[in-house]
């Protein structure tokens, strides 16, 4: 064997003995990706939702029309060549619409799967690392959050705060949290007694430290699989607050809201209320699929279920 | 309606708790519950006093209505007095339907229990079945039609869902009865006992008023159990994996014994008592999750009860009815709790 | 009289690398006898057993040039046939009686079942089949036992239990996977004793998996060294000592030893050469050790 040879960038990726920490770690990752790239279904949940970031972002420019602009002579018109997905109430084109909606949701959720997490994460790992009576009262804060009804404690919250997106990204990160904070807690109580944070303290190591640089890092990768498992989960949520009329505020195209605006000419004017819906069915569907693909990947014990 | 949340988890932390401190842990979690909705009720943007005495009330008026809701007491007070007052079941008046909140509560609830119970109905009777052979037969036909159902599910929209039904069955097909829980002939004519109208309109023995409170009740029922079974179907086949993959089931199969009993008897029988729980979760998601469900289909029931309060700004009927469905919650998991001793041999 | 004879057996698994044979073209023989198979985890041991059983799970293959049980070819049988072959003919004992019984189900349950299932009969009959073979295996309150939970007995106990259970059906061979390797070494003897008195007086074949070669040299007739899914060396028990193959002798010298102290026990050597090499099988020359 010639030991000299070049190894190819993928052998050096797949290397049985990295030889850096770089090296394994890129390696860890490009394994990762080689099995999430096997998954199919996760890789086209993947670029739906490439897609739809694309779509946020150049919403201004690919929208054939405004998403505001009122055409009532138009109105209620079916899908055709100039309106592929017809027109609504106002005669506003909802194929536009639902493209500047996609702003809104990916608000919507990006927010919510930002600070829901943190706050579990901050609250679990606190509870598992320091124990005793903070554990009892956080976790005991935790439960009954956990018993409450959902999104019935998110539209009392929403109502007592005035409807509105922002008001909407808190009342469901309100309600989002506690799985979390159980998870990050469970994860701080298997590494809590671990030997490497036994050796971490005694090289001085404060709690404060111990918990940003030794458990935070390791309580994220079962967070993240969670997170992309709850996403279509808090977009369906949203929806729902929308189509109460606690989300967003008319005319913001919000896809839940304009569920709601079709519902009157359901039975005549079906296109009105089914377009958005399948909107959203397409993309929490997407992240369903996504999350599965992460879990494969980060959480191999969880996958089979 | 967001997956509730992780069955197994809830299975394990139960088996180590002790009935004692199981018991403590509800009474507090339901004290947080109230805690939480008089920290709303107080939040609220809206003022009590204004919505009692009217707009055209003096200030005198105003004042001694201000001190005769204690709302000049300091807040623990009045949170004590709140906490007297849903003991003794008082929830106060409804601003929008000017009655009792108790007795608006018991007319609504048990629309909504009717509703909930035959959507777990339908995704017990059908999510267990498939949950099992999905994982009996893992990667096959079965397998692949309950991951696309329970995925569907996972990513529908249950309102846009009840839309759609309603589009298709009630005004396309005519098979269906539409929103309501009865056609108008028959609203009111069956004497009210349970409040469930399947079953007073049975004892009532009016078949016809059966028939007519069943094609209005399939559509919705359908459709939570729809959402149920995916959930179910989900739960069942993840917890068949993980018997079937335990050394007792080697055993059985050494024994000879045909892989059907292998199944029902040896792995099913482990997996019965934390679908207890499953299934205990699914009711009470279902009790909240009708929601957007009853809003669809017009369903007199609790969830649009509190929905059409809080669009009025009803702060009364909304605490009311949150703390009916969380301790509805709360005395679910004590239900499922108390089964689970009573089934499981490991746990005396 | 042969019971089980074996030819050229392999277990295969297809896995994203490329093919794992577990085990690898073994062959051998069972008479009534007591048989060990020995070897380190991953030696393809374990799944020799369940191979024989059928008890492979797809995506597993095993296929062999010979598999008869008194003649009769059982390899790959349909699953019919071979359900009337498992528990009836050949059974197994586990290694743990935590994991290897129903937790949900009595004793009794378990017992009766698996008698009726090949003796059929009625309830009552096999209930008193059931307490006579818990009298067999010394379990002083049979009554009771039966109407208890496996987490309510202890783990020697649970081990009698599950080869009364095993033996209610009268096999003619039974494997034992490592049976005493969970229990406390203070119970491991009584359980032995009480599996092979069963065993010898029934008349039946016993191969006893284990990694625990000097606990199989006591116990059995003949000991199978198995590395890396063959059959390194066979030989019989009372000739362990003699053993020809470095990784049996390895295996020998790795034990501490209280008429032999040394400083430090020698770490087990592994060659990739021993991966492909043939069976030492015994055979006359050491007999004779000084040649003739």
């Amino acid at each position: 064997m010639n030991q000299s040879r070049q190894l190819s960038r993928r052998e050096w990726l797949l290397s049985d003995a990295p030889q850096t920490r770089r090296q394994a770690r890129l390696g860890a990752f490009y394994q990762g990706w080689l099995t999430f790239r096997g998954n199919k279904l996760a890789m086209l949940g993947l670029i739906v939702l490439v897609l739809l970031i694309g779509m946020a972002i150049l919403a201004p420019w690919i929208a054939p029309q405004s998403p505001f602009t009122q055409n009532l002579p138009n109105r209620l018109q079916p899908p055709s060549a100039e309106h592929w997905l017809g027109t609504d109430a106002l005669g506003r084109d909802i194929l536009s619409r639902l493209i500047h909606g996609s702003r809104i949701t990916l608000f919507i959720v990006g927010t919510v799967a930002l600070i829901a997490p943190v706050i579990g994460l901050f609250i679990g790992t606190v509870a598992g690392f320091a124990g005793g009576w903070v554990d009892q009262v956080l976790m005991r804060i935790t439960d009954i959050f956990l018993a409450f009804p959902k999104l019935i404690l998110a539209l009392a919250f929403v109502a007592a705060l005035g409807a509105s997106i922002t008001n909407a990204v808190l009342a469901l990160a309100l309600t989002a949290w506690p799985p979390y904070a159980r998870l990050a807690r469970a994860e701080t109580l298997t590494i809590r007694n671990a030997d490497f944070i036994a050796a971490a303290r005694l090289q001085g190591a404060g709690p404060l430290r111990l918990l940003i640089k030794h458990i935070w890092p390791l309580c994220i990768s079962s967070l993240i699989v969670r997170v992309a498992l709850d996403m279509a989960g808090i977009i369906l949520s949203a929806a729902g607050l929308g189509f109460l009329g606690l989300g967003a505020q008319p005319p913001m195209p919000e896809w839940g809201a304009m569920i709601s605006d079709g519902r009157t000419y359901i039975l005549d004017f079906w296109w009105v209320a089914a377009m958005p819906g399948i909107a959203i069915f397409i993309v929490s569907m997407a992240f369903n699929l996504l999350g599965d693909g992460l879990r494969d990947v980060l959480d191999p014990k969880g996958a089979k279920e | 309606m967001p997956p509730a949340p992780n069955g197994r988890a809830a299975a394990r932390r139960r088996r180590a708790r002790s009935i004692g401190g199981t018991v403590l842990s509800l009474v507090l979690t339901l004290l947080g519950l109230l805690l939480v909705t008089f920290i709303i009720g107080r939040v609220m943007p809206i003022d009590p006093v204004l919505k009692v005495v009217g707009d055209r009330a003096t200030q005198a008026q105003y004042d001694a209505a201000y001190q005769a809701m204690g709302l000049d007491q300091p807040l623990y007070i009045q949170f004590a007095r709140y906490l007297g007052d849903v003991v003794t079941g008082d929830f106060g008046r409804s601003i929008s339907t000017g009655q009792l909140v108790v007795d608006d509560i018991k007319r609504v609830f048990p629309a909504t229990v009717e509703l909930a119970t035959l959507g777990t109905l339908i995704g017990v009777l059908i999510g267990v079945p498939l949950g099992v052979i999905a994982a009996a037969r893992r990667g096959g036909v079965v397998d692949q039609v309950a991951r696309v159902v329970a995925l569907v599910g996972y990513s529908m929209p249950i309102f846009w869902l009840g839309l759609m039904g309603l589009l298709v069955f009630y005004g396309i097909l005519g098979w269906v009865g539409g929103p309501g829980r009865q056609g108008i002939i028959y609203d009111g004519m069956i004497p009210t006992v349970t409040g469930l109208i399947l079953v007073d309109s049975l004892i009532a023995g009016d078949w016809g008023a059966f028939k007519d409170a069943f094609s209005h009740i399939i559509l919705p029922a359908s459709l939570l159990g729809y959402f149920s079974l995916a959930y179910i179907s989900r739960m069942t086949r993840s917890f068949m994996l993980e018997q079937l993959s335990a050394e007792y089931i080697t055993t059985a199969r050494v024994k000879g014994l045909s892989e059907r009993a292998v199944i029902w008897r040896h792995a099913f029988r482990n997996i019965r008592i934390p679908l207890i729980t499953v299934i205990a979760l699914s009711f009470g998601s279902l009790l909240e999750g009708s929601v957007l469900t009853e809003i669809i289909f017009s369903w007199p029931g609790l969830g649009q009860y509190i929905t059409k309060s809080l669009l009025a700004g009803d702060m009364n009927a909304v605490l009311g009815g949150t703390v009916v469905v969380g301790t509805c919650f709360v005395a679910l998991n004590l239900l499922s709790d108390i089964l689970y001793r009573v089934l499981d041999p490991r746990s005396k | 009289m042969t019971l089980l004879s074996v030819r050229n057996l392999r277990v295969s698994f297809p896995t994203r690398q490329g093919t794992f044979e577990a085990v690898r073209g073994i062959s051998f023989d069972l008479g009534r006898e007591r048989l060990g198979v020995v070897g380190e985890s991953g030696s393809g041991k374990s799944m020799t057993g369940r191979a024989i059983l059928g008890l492979v799970r797809p995506p597993g293959i095993v296929t062999a040039d010979r598999m008869e049980l008194e003649g009769q070819p059982i390899l790959n049988l349909p699953e019919g046939r071979m359900r009337r072959i498992r528990g009836r003919r050949i059974s197994m004992v586990m290694q743990d009686p935590k994991f290897s019984l129903n937790p949900v189900m009595t004793i009794g349950d378990q017992i009766v079942e698996a008698y009726r299932l090949h003796a059929g009969g009625a309830k009552p009959a096999a209930r008193q089949k059931a307490l006579e073979m818990l009298r067999a295996v010394q379990i002083r309150d049979p009554e009771r036992v039966m109407g208890a939970y496996p987490h309510e007995v202890s783990g020697g106990m649970g081990q009698r239990i599950m080869i009364a259970m095993m033996l209610a059906p009268d096999p003619e061979i039974l494997i034992a996977d490592e049976p005493t390797s969970a229990l406390d070494v203070s119970v491991r003897t009584e359980v032995l004793n009480i599996m092979d008195r069963l065993v010898r007086d029934r008349g039946m074949g016993l191969i006893f998996i284990s990694h625990d070669l000097n606990l199989v040299a006591q116990f059995c007739d003949r000991v199978l060294i198995m590395y890396a899914g063959r059959i390194v060396e066979t030989l019989a028990a009372k000739d362990l000592h003699q053993a020809r193959h470095p990784y049996t002798q390895g295996l020998l010298n790795s034990l501490p030893r209280l008429d032999a102290p040394v400083d430090r026990l020698p770490v087990l050597q592994r060659q990739d050469s021993w991966r492909e090499g043939d069976t030492i099988t015994q055979s006359l020359e050491t007999e004779f050790p000084g040649g003739l």
